[in-house]
């Protein structure tokens, strides 16, 4: 009988490149290194022709020129004089600040709406259905240019706030009010909300010529050591309770420890909203073209955000649905067999476990806002696109070095948000042994 | 002691149900008002209902379809409604529904979009019911019939629509007595919605499609000699000698030898509307699907450097917006091509789409791909398929099944992003067109009507495609549970 043992060890023939499998792989990765390589020489050959055909040559020294142009919403200390790599950082910080506001938006609302369509309530699923099936199968860039034509055209224009002589003698009220307690004022050139002010800031310090608040990060401090306390005190709470079985009372303290230190350090630093309103000037008569103190957001900042958070909240909603329907019904159904009420069958039983299922579409929906907030360029939001990619790149003409960086900024962005957010799904993910 | 007792000799009959317990009213119990949070839900979702059908109701009742200008309009809803109501223009869609559909195309050549338009079913018909007679005459017939209505519809004239019915006619009984060879419809698809759309010489599609025939026939020839990837890789050495060097003498030599056979060209910047989204969103996913192929199994591979490569490319098409593809496009393809080469924009943003869209159905195919178990694989090496004829019988069939609502849904968000186009300037039913729309002044202050047909449009189609992928998925699913 004869054993067939290993593959016959005979002289290497040229042919073996081919025909075996042990030496195909090699063969064929080096074929493709080589036409890899000859396509990157030919790209790199024709750009240098396309170059010195133009007379141009690759340099970022423009971004240490002066940018020239104004930014209207700016996180970081900006005027026309900076430079083109400072108009860089006030646009990706734009891009950061929407994408980051509209993440937490569209959780919000997805969730919501992702809950609420599995509800035996037959109005609202139906409702939740036809929010999640009209806002998902339209171009999101349809909803940035309609609620940007809602804010531009129906809103009412800022005079219409104001008080005039004739209000008061006749005792009337302006046409329009503000809305939300007397505070937030949305006019057709911006909407004007609360301001934070303190009376007695703890100043700030310039790092690399951004000026850091020290009242900001001792207010963060504070709310960071107060959860840490808190999370100690469960802790303890959790040890007695394994110990004797009876759980120590803690929400009084959890309370306590939570509002008291950070409502201390405000009301020490002097905190109060500053309310956007008109001048008055004698006997209640408004003065002045428009709102005066408050932060008025532009609205194209608006429009994107409030368009980003609701198409993306569809896709979330669609992802906590599927994540919920995961489960089996046997999980709910032994949670009611141990007396548990919807609630909490929903907040212990169900969730923790659709959180798996939820967790990586949720993942790719913050990269698709963060990716798809490049369309505020249809309404002029100057964000890393606009600047970057748009006004620097037409100024300085330099649209290969632009591209590149801000294609590589993306990237970075990216591979940022996935790898925190895997981080975070390896700690929610079923521990397998 | 007194007989008084009392024995029931009959059944009594049934009890009608309490009130409580039937009909409308248990079912309002049951489905709106179960606790007092629902009901709360319910008044609130009854409260939103309403205050969104008054406040809209009036404006979509109050319509008008026929008018010449925004104002016109006005006096017409302010006439019937009286003073002060508001109401819907629609009569700009009825005067520019053709832009928003068509773009800037001749009237009398909108018959070559609209067959272009059926020819993608027809072409389609193969690829989902392969060789079953009844449902490809079925899908035939019906882009036949629908497509005869719609050149009525826009008035074409008499001697285009009988060449566009005889064609149809022509496929429908391909379809019913051959239709194996219909795949050759599809083979032959792009060239032919080429030359319909951008129209000039025939001789110029039927060249790069000749290119096609050569590698096939270089590969047919090579393929049992040295196998399967080196002879593609000759094959596709000869067909790009063919397209780059000797193409252009052969197509300029028939078109003046045989200069019959043309139709007037078509510029590109007179495509637009939802034309355009269409040529985009078709040529990128198709364009996609076997570049995602390879590049899934690339993912997949042993071999290093292809496995590098391909998650190199996927991860960095990812990672970047669609609008930096688009404008690198525009701006950038420029500088890494030979110099003086200066192709269409459009041609440039359907290439630079097709590699974003591959990337993410590269992606969906390796979902499909993971969620064989391994045994199909090992099955197949067993049975001593090679990896080429594995993949192509044992792996890809049941994989791509699976990946199928990805398909569908990617295909979904590339056709709703070609509205991006118009970022770059091309003229996507948006933006691009109702600028042009709303240049005119008569249009002008029409704001919400453009963004409501759009949109009705772009939703028809998302939803019914949505709907489709779901109910295949269900007919496709083999599995029990």
């Amino acid at each position: 009988m004869a054993m067939v043992s290993d593959a016959p060890k005979g002289n290497f023939r040229l042919s073996m490149l081919i025909y075996d499998t042990r030496y195909r792989s090699i063969t064929i990765q080096v074929i493709v290194l080589g036409l890899f390589i000859a396509f990157v020489a030919w790209l790199l050959m024709n750009l240098q022709a396309n170059l010195a055909a133009k007379d141009k040559d690759i340099s970022y020294n423009f971004l240490f020129n002066r940018a020239g142009y104004d930014i209207d919403q700016q996180l970081i200390p900006y005027t026309n004089d900076s430079t083109h790599g400072r108009a860089l950082f006030v646009g990706l910080f734009n891009t950061l600040a929407v994408s980051i506001a509209a993440c937490f938006a569209a959780t919000l609302i997805g969730v919501t709406a992702g809950v609420l369509r599995l509800s035996k309530n037959w109005i609202v699923g139906r409702l939740m259905t036809v929010y999640v099936e009209v806002f998902r199968n339209v171009p999101l860039l349809l909803w940035i240019l309609l609620a940007f034509s809602i804010f531009a055209q129906v809103m009412p224009e800022p005079k219409d706030f104001k008080v005039t002589q004739e209000m008061v003698d006749q005792g009337l009220e302006p046409p329009v009010q503000k809305i939300f307690f007397d505070s937030i004022a949305i006019t057709n050139r911006g909407t004007n909300v609360p301001a934070p002010v303190l009376d007695r800031p703890l100043g700030s310090f310039l790092v690399l010529d951004v000026p850091i608040n020290l009242s900001v990060l001792a207010a963060i401090a504070v709310i960071l050591g107060s959860f840490w306390v808190n999370s100690r005190i469960r802790a303890s709470a959790k040890a007695i309770q394994e110990d004797t079985g009876f759980r120590p009372v803690t929400w009084w303290k959890s309370l306590l420890v939570l509002i008291v230190p950070i409502t201390a350090l405000l009301l020490a630093l002097g905190f109060h909203w500053e309310i956007p309103a008109f001048a008055v000037g004698e006997n209640g008569v408004s003065k002045g073209f428009n709102f005066v103190g408050g932060i008025s957001l532009a609205h194209s900042f608006t429009a994107l955000f409030l368009a980003l958070s609701i198409y993306h909240g569809t896709y979330i909603a669609e992802a906590v649905r599927a994540g919920i329907l995961a489960i089996s019904r046997g999980q709910t159904e032994a949670a009611y067999a141990l007396g548990m009420r919807p609630n909490r069958t929903m907040n212990l039983i169900i969730l923790p476990q659709a959180l798996r299922v939820i967790v990586p579409p949720l993942i790719s929906q913050y990269l698709n806002i963060t990716k798809n907030s490049t369309l505020g360029m249809a309404i002029s939001y100057l964000d890393l696109k606009g600047t970057l990619g748009g006004i620097t790149l037409n100024q300085t003409g330099r649209e290969l070095e632009c591209m590149l960086l801000m294609m590589l900024i993306y990237l970075f962005l990216s591979l940022t948000i996935s790898v925190g957010m895997n981080i975070f799904n390896n700690s929610v993910k079923l521990k397998e042994r | 002691m007194s007989n008084s007792h009392f024995v029931r000799t009959q059944m009594l009959p049934a009890q009608k149900p309490p009130v409580g317990e039937t009909g409308v009213i248990k079912w309002m119990r049951e489905n709106l008002f179960s606790s007092w949070f629902n009901a709360i839900l319910t008044f609130i979702g009854m409260w939103a209902v309403y205050s969104l059908v008054s406040s809209s109701a009036p404006w979509f009742l109050n319509g008008v379809w026929t008018a010449s200008s925004v104002d016109e309009c006005r006096a017409i809803i302010a006439a019937s409604a009286g003073e002060g109501a508001s109401g819907a223009c629609w009569a700009m869609i009825n005067e520019r529904w053709h832009q928003f559909m068509f773009g800037f195309f001749d009237r009398e050549e909108y018959w070559r979009p609209l067959l272009a338009f059926a020819l993608l079913f027809v072409a389609l018909s193969p690829v989902l019911y392969f060789n079953l007679r009844r449902p490809t005459m079925i899908m035939v017939g019906g882009a036949g019939a629908v497509l005869v209505l719609l050149l009525w519809a826009v008035g074409t004239d008499g001697w285009h629509l009988s060449l566009a019915a005889a064609v149809m006619a022509a496929l429908a009984a391909l379809a019913w007595f051959a239709p194996k060879h219909l795949l050759w419809v599809t083979l032959a698809f792009p060239a032919t919605a080429f030359f319909l759309l951008w129209g000039g010489s025939v001789w110029a599609p039927i060249g790069v499609m000749a290119g096609f025939g050569i590698a096939v026939l270089v590969w047919r020839a090579l393929n049992g000699f040295i196998g399967v990837a080196p002879a593609a890789l000759i094959a596709a050495l000869v067909a790009f000698i063919w397209w780059g060097l000797v193409q252009s003498f052969v197509t300029e030599a028939m078109s003046q030898a045989l200069p019959y056979f043309s139709l007037p060209a078509e510029d590109s910047d007179r495509f637009g509307g939802f034309l355009l989204s269409f040529v985009i969103g078709v040529s990128a996913i198709s364009a996609s699907l076997p570049i995602g192929i390879l590049l899934a199994l690339g993912r997949r591979s042993d071999m290093f450097l292809i496995k590098t490569l391909s998650v190199g490319f996927i991860e960095f098409v990812r990672g970047v917006p669609l609008i930096t593809m688009l404008f690198t496009a525009s701006l950038l393809l420029q500088y890494f091509l030979p110099p003086q080469t200066n192709f269409d924009l459009i041609l440039r943003v359907i290439i630079l789409v097709s590699l974003f869209a591959s990337a993410y159905i590269a992606e969906v195919i390796r979902g499909g791909l993971a969620a064989l178990p391994r045994g199909q694989q090992e099955a197949a090496d067993s049975l001593g398929l090679d990896y080429w004829q594995a993949q192509r019988l044992i792996i890809m069939p049941q994989a791509l099944k699976v990946a199928i609502p990805g398909i569908v849904s990617s295909f979904i968000g590339l056709f709703k992003d070609t509205t991006l186009v118009a970022l770059v300037g091309l003229a996507d039913p948006l933006q691009g067109i109702t600028k042009v729309v709303k240049a005119d002044i008569a249009w002008k202050a029409a704001y919400w009507e453009p963004f409501i047909f759009v949109g009705a449009i772009f939703f028809i189609f998302c939803f019914s495609m949505s709907r489709y992928s779901m109910y295949l998925e269900q007919k496709l699913k083999t599995d029990h549970h």
